[in-house]
């Protein structure tokens, strides 16, 4: 394994070939070329490809989505539905957005792919709407492929039609959540539904549907192109293939670099230059702010399904958050627990009253106020929340609190002692790295 | 002040495009918005009468998402993520230096001054953009690595009508126009700004510097590593909430 590169560029292949996002460009580069391979294909040859690839979803919780696909019921009368989660709003998660501005074809080819196989004739792009100029690019994308027959009517003469529809989200963390996401499509509040029925049996419209995110749907056409023996060279045994991994905060070159499944963050803090001169790791998040914190004791572990679970917490949708020894590792914390009770759409009283005294206990501490009893408190409000909220979002805004108390206790203890916080927040800006203070 | 017939028009034909047309309402609402400055009662009761649903249900969406105003907005929405990353990296002190500039407080617009163009500031959640941070928002354009320096000459140009270019995207248009976009109605913008920025090319310019690539076609791994079952599927998944609720659906199906 050793002369196998350490990062594989195939989402990200184009992203630096100038006018990517245009379909001459992406033709140019072999771009459709699967969707014709996958159109004189059995429809479930299609199926078996993407199962025996061991691609596992990319928007979090790693189910297999060839699995997911066969779960439609082919016997259901009504129309079946392909609907793909844009709506990238985690804590930390940016590898969807640049995928959709610099490369949106591959989306739509892995869209026309992936509905062809569970017989969909209309598919849906749900994109959270802060992100104008990506869906300006993923709307004139769609256009370009209706022009050169990619969708449409009897696509290059396969009998098959598809038609996609972009829809532009309107600010809701939720509707990442994907009954959320459907109710948004439907046009009402996007509170989640109660399971089961499954969307694979009753999603959109009642109808049989797939929600997968951009990044899954965006591997098929490789899959395609190159074989599931390919796709599954890369990664780890149960971890297959490639994906991009997201580095923001406190390392030199924050940025993207796509990997196979596995790879370490020992190895991708090399790649990014290291963590910021004279700084070193305090804690990060694996997958977004809704996966459990590590620290510095987790460099080598591989990031992979896994992985991550044996160290409590999850792969996630690799957005690895670094912060170094300037952050207050409280401040982080609440901060996210107030997005958590801003986010929660009100509908479980777990969530909504729960995140609401998360943020009152936890804002206490940090002002340096309350007595160490309450971080007993909190972890039992957690305990509360965890599992006996409608839907992940409530088990999320968990995931930090335990966590960081679970490394960091001493410095929750810290601001209590010292009657709010220690630490200086100017010190962890991107230009008070130079201002930090002897000790730091 | 009645919509004009084109915008009836328009939200009809955003409408057809869905198979049931209650999906329309989002797109709907953003145009609404592109016309009126903000969702207005008669916004919402256009919508309700072209979906043939109760004001009172299209009033629930629209103070649903964030993204729809009750409040006029101004010339242009500046947005500065203050989730925790950005936060940490210089988004708050971003954000009480625009407030201190500007004069307003969260979700607030600047008044109206004969020549200087308004702006509605609002802190944001997380945007997308993480590797660029601290992360600012004009009209949901991203503009990158901002500080406090920075953030105010973006402000202080947009309101003398300067013209300003998202560092990675086209010439910021007005926030009615944006809103245009959202619902489904594309300006001729598509084509300005790069394909990527700097951040979201690292990877790549290592790999090529390096002569990293992805396997070759030839390459072969194990295949059919994906468990036969759905129990097992979710044995594998990264939640403890799937295994429940599949558990549950087969107890339904038994």
């Amino acid at each position: 394994m050793s002369d196998v590169s350490t990062l594989t560029p195939v989402l990200t292949k184009d992203w630096g070939t100038d006018r990517s996002w245009t379909l001459p460009v992406y033709e140019s580069r072999g771009g459709y070329a699967s969707l014709k391979k996958a159109l004189t294909m059995a429809q479930d040859d299609i199926i078996a490809a993407v199962k025996d690839s061991g691609l596992r979803g990319r928007g979090g919780a790693g189910f297999p989505t060839g699995m997911k696909w066969s779960f439609i019921p082919q016997d259901n009368p009504k129309p079946k539905y392909l609907v793909v989660n844009a709506d990238e709003s985690e804590p930390g998660t940016c590898k969807d957005t640049p995928l959709m501005m610099a490369s949106p074809h591959v989306l739509v080819e892995g869209v026309i792919i992936s509905s062809f196989a569970i017989r969909a004739n209309t598919a849906f792009i749900y994109i959270r709407g802060e992100i104008l100029h990506v869906i300006r690019r993923v709307q004139a994308a769609v256009a370009e492929a209706y022009a050169a027959g990619h969708l449409g009517k009897d696509i290059h003469g396969s009998g098959y039609d598809l038609d996609i529809v972009v829809h532009a989200g309107a600010g809701a963390y939720i509707c990442g959540e994907e009954t959320a996401l459907l109710e948004g499509l439907e046009g009402r509040r996007g509170q989640p539904r109660l399971r089961p029925p499954f969307p694979a049996v009753a999603g959109l419209y009642a109808s049989p549907t797939v929600i997968n995110n951009v990044e899954s749907i965006a591997s098929v056409p490789s899959i395609i192109e190159h074989g599931p023996a390919w796709f599954s060279s890369m990664g780890t045994e149960k971890s297959k293939g490639y994906g991009i991994f997201s580095l923001s905060g406190h390392v030199t070159r924050p940025g993207q670099y796509e990997a196979p499944l596995g790879i370490t963050l020992r190895e991708l803090i090399d790649l990014s230059g290291g963590m910021r001169e004279g700084h070193q790791l305090k804690f990060w998040t694996p997958g977004g702010s809704s996966t459990p914190l590590l620290t510095d004791e987790h460099l080598d572990l591989p990031l992979d399904f896994e992985g991550m679970a044996g160290a409590g917490t999850m792969l996630g949708t690799r957005a690895i958050q670094l912060f170094d020894e300037t952050t207050c590792v409280v401040r982080a914390v609440l901060r996210w627990t107030e997005f958590y009770k801003h986010e929660s759409c009100g509908k479980c009283t777990p969530c909504r009253e729960g995140t609401w005294w998360l943020v009152q206990t936890l804002a206490a501490i940090e002002r340096g106020e309350g007595s160490e009893a309450d971080l007993d408190l909190l972890l039992d409000q957690c305990e509360n929340i965890l599992g006996r909220s409608f839907c992940a979002l409530g088990d999320g805004a968990t995931s930090p609190i335990s966590s960081s108390i679970q490394y960091f206790r001493d410095e929750y203890v810290a601001h209590l002692t010292h009657g709010g916080c220690p630490l200086d927040p100017a010190a962890s800006t991107v230009w008070g790295s130079s201002l930090t203070r002897s000790g730091a | 002040m009645t919509l004009e017939t084109t915008t009836l028009e328009e939200l009809r034909a955003i409408a057809a495009r869905y198979p049931e047309k209650r999906s329309g309402l989002l797109p709907m609402l953003h145009l609404v918005q592109s016309v009126e400055g903000r969702v207005t009662p008669e916004g919402i009761e256009t919508c309700a009468e072209i979906l043939e649903i109760s004001p009172a249900e299209v009033s629930g969406v629209a103070t649903f998402y964030t993204m729809y105003k009750r409040k006029p907005v101004g010339d242009y929405h500046v947005g500065v993520c203050t989730n925790t990353l950005c936060a940490v990296m210089g988004g708050d002190e971003i954000f009480a230096k625009l407030k201190d500039h500007l004069d307003v407080g969260n979700d607030e617009t600047t008044e109206e001054a004969p020549g200087k163009k308004s702006i509605t500031l609002e802190h944001l959640e997380c945007n997308a953009a993480c590797d660029y941070a601290p992360v600012m928002m004009v009209n949901w354009e991203f503009m990158d690595n901002q500080t406090p320096d920075s953030a105010v000459q973006v402000v202080d140009d947009l309101q003398a009508g300067k013209e300003v270019t998202s560092t990675r995207g086209p010439r910021i248009c007005t926030w009615r126009e944006a809103e245009r976009v959202l619902a489904g109605f594309p300006d001729d913008r598509v084509d300005e700004g790069p394909a990527a920025g700097e951040a979201s090319l690292l990877g790549l310019r290592i790999a090529e510097q390096r002569g990293w690539t992805a396997p070759g076609a030839d390459a072969s791994g194990e295949t059919g590593t994906e468990p036969s079952t759905a129990e097992g599927a979710v044995e594998q998944a990264d939640t403890a909430r799937a295994e429940t609720e599949t558990k549950q659906q087969e107890a339904a199906d038994e």
